[in-house]
């Protein structure tokens, strides 16, 4: 009731913010919608399936170049031409990666998909003329659902049109990743993260089904990333490094994995955690430290856990 | 009309050979039990007989079909199901989750991504069905790992039933379970399996009290290798099979 509560008043908010005349904290959001989107796919992987992958930042940075190559060098300015295209670029991508990498599980798994996120990192890096090597790939301003908004100012474009854009794409990804894990497919993926022997055993594909989830996270996070780059107006080959694969996992853990709306909650509060400690000391990256530890110890279940305690903590 | 044959099989681990030439046939509406010693081979025969190892050489068929390095899920999809000898749960799904993923599998159903499984009333029925059969339709909202041990090892024979299997092959149906409560789970499980059409039953047993009270066959393994193969009455009149495999005359 109380979480209900919360979500009510944190979706009335998130709805009114635009007009409350703070355009720093609504802008400040734009990349937690993008964040959160990946997550639902990470979560997907992780908190469903229980792959945790230590590369989904490779798919944040497919969404970000794909968006980067449409806009820029290809003409392509509709964001939802954007958003289909980085979906589809992460099915391609995803597809035969993730055949080698569900081959394994646990630290395996996870090393795997690390390994592939440094080969797209290197990719992004060092073929300069195809991807602006350090320099990354200029997104130029979408136009939104056919309307190009060009009498808008950069801020006035970030904290009007596009912030309901990419909230209601977060509104739909979550809406339809909700009805993913409560499906028939949910179920199955919930019983391969249980015990894989078993479900084999009771006749679920396990590495198919564990295949296609690594592919919808993919996709997930190639649309959170498409969405991610256009704040900035640049993708650049640190979207693919480790440690955003690492801030990734963090926002996980931080909003609590065995709750649906724990990586939309640690995507948000990462954000606006990280602005205000790096406007606080340049040791931020110490202090994250000690907050993951913290939480992993003290907190297993994420802040999620602390909202809604009701549930059985994880296994 | 055989179900599970299989013929002249061989596995090595390495250089140990853990079966030997071994050859079974189970045909429809029999209740097989497979004895023997520590080490004999018993699970490891039922591993191979459901795909969990396939055989180092010699040929296993199902209702007809060579299933020689089959995948468990083909041969669940088949009709073949299996419990372990190790209480085998998913610990953090629920008991009518865990009966789900079973019904699902068997319906075809398990791959839909959109569907929403709350509102599936054949699925809700089928879980029902094998609860109540087992004992725990009072407990469909409890998670696995919270469940009595009884009750787990229970919901993991439940759970291959779910799939209404042609053939079931349970490694120890009885282990974990106090002596008292023995007769009283078998009863449960072979009256399930008559309610669900259930047409063979293949159990590896250490009970030999449940061994005799049950099987219409009992296929003896000693080293890897078939001792015997007969009713339980000649078994029983067998000294030195007796002598070999349950280490006292009977």
């Amino acid at each position: 009731m109380i979480v209900r509560a919360l979500g009510l008043a944190a979706c009335a908010a998130l709805l009114l913010l635009p007009l409350a005349g703070l355009p720093y904290t609504t802008t400040l959001l734009l990349p937690a919608f993008g964040y959160a989107i990946a997550l639902l796919g990470l979560n997907l992987l992780f908190g469903t399936t229980g792959l945790l992958s230590f590369g989904h930042a490779l798919f944040v940075a497919l969404g970000g170049y794909t968006a980067a190559v449409l806009t820029s060098r290809l003409g392509v300015r509709s964001l939802e031409i954007v958003l289909l295209a980085a979906a589809a670029t992460a099915v391609v991508v995803a597809g035969p990666v993730g055949l080698v990498c569900v081959r394994y599980v646990k630290i395996y798994f996870g090393m795997l998909t690390l390994a592939f996120g440094m080969l797209f990192y290197s990719f992004l890096y060092k073929f300069y003329a195809l991807t602006g090597g350090d320099e990354g790939m200029r997104v130029l301003r979408p136009v939104l659902l056919g309307r190009p908004l060009e009498h808008l100012d950069t801020v006035a474009f970030l904290t009007g049109p596009f912030y309901y854009y990419a909230l209601a794409v977060l509104t739909l990804a979550a809406l339809v990743m909700r009805r993913l894990v409560a499906s028939p497919l949910g179920l199955s993926l919930r019983s391969i993260r249980e015990n894989a022997a078993k479900a084999e055993s009771l006749g679920v594909s396990v590495r198919r089904y564990r295949l296609a989830a690594f592919v919808v996270a993919a996709v997930f996070g190639a649309v959170g990333g498409a969405l991610l780059v256009v704040p900035t107006g640049l993708a650049d080959p640190l979207l693919a490094y480790w440690t955003h694969s690492g801030n990734l996992v963090f926002m996980l853990l931080l909003g609590g994995f065995d709750h649906f709306f724990g990586p939309v909650l640690g995507a948000v509060v990462f954000i606006l955690l990280q602005d205000q400690v790096m406007s606080l000391t340049s040791y931020w990256r110490f202090l994250f430290g000690a907050i993951l530890a913290v939480v992993v110890i003290f907190f297993p279940r994420g802040l999620m856990g602390l909202l809604d305690p009701r549930r059985a903590p994880a296994p | 009309m055989t179900l599970l044959e299989a013929a002249d099989v061989r596995k090595f681990y390495g250089d140990t050979c853990a079966l030997d030439g071994v050859s079974l046939r189970v045909d429809a509406g029999e209740f097989v039990s497979i004895i023997g010693p520590n080490g004999a081979g018993k699970t490891t025969l039922v591993n191979v007989l459901t795909g969990l190892a396939p055989p180092s050489s010699g040929r296993v068929s199902f209702k007809g079909v060579d299933v020689v390095g089959a995948t468990p899920v083909r041969l669940a999809r088949l009709g073949m199901a299996r419990s372990f000898q190790l209480v085998t749960i998913f610990p953090g799904l629920s008991v009518a989750d865990t009966l789900a993923v079973a019904a699902l599998s068997r319906l075809g159903r398990s791959a839909r991504p959109f569907t929403a499984l709350a509102r599936d009333a054949e699925v809700r029925a089928a879980v029902e069905e094998v609860a109540v059969l087992f004992g725990l339709a009072d407990k469909l909202g409890r998670l696995a790992r919270t469940l009595p041990q009884g009750d787990k090892k229970l919901l993991d024979v439940a759970s291959a039933f779910a799939l209404h299997p042609d053939v079931i092959l349970m490694d120890e149906p009885t282990s974990g379970v106090s002596t008292a409560d023995k007769t009283a789970v078998m009863e449960t499980l072979v009256q399930a399996a008559r309610r669900m059409g259930i047409r063979a039953i293949v159990q590896v047993e250490h009970d030999m009290d449940i061994v005799f009270g049950y099987s219409d066959r009992i296929v003896a393994l000693h080293q890897g290798r078939v001792l015997a193969d007969a009713t339980p009455d000649a078994i029983r009149a067998d000294a030195d099979v007796v002598a070999t495999v349950v280490g006292r005359p009977r």
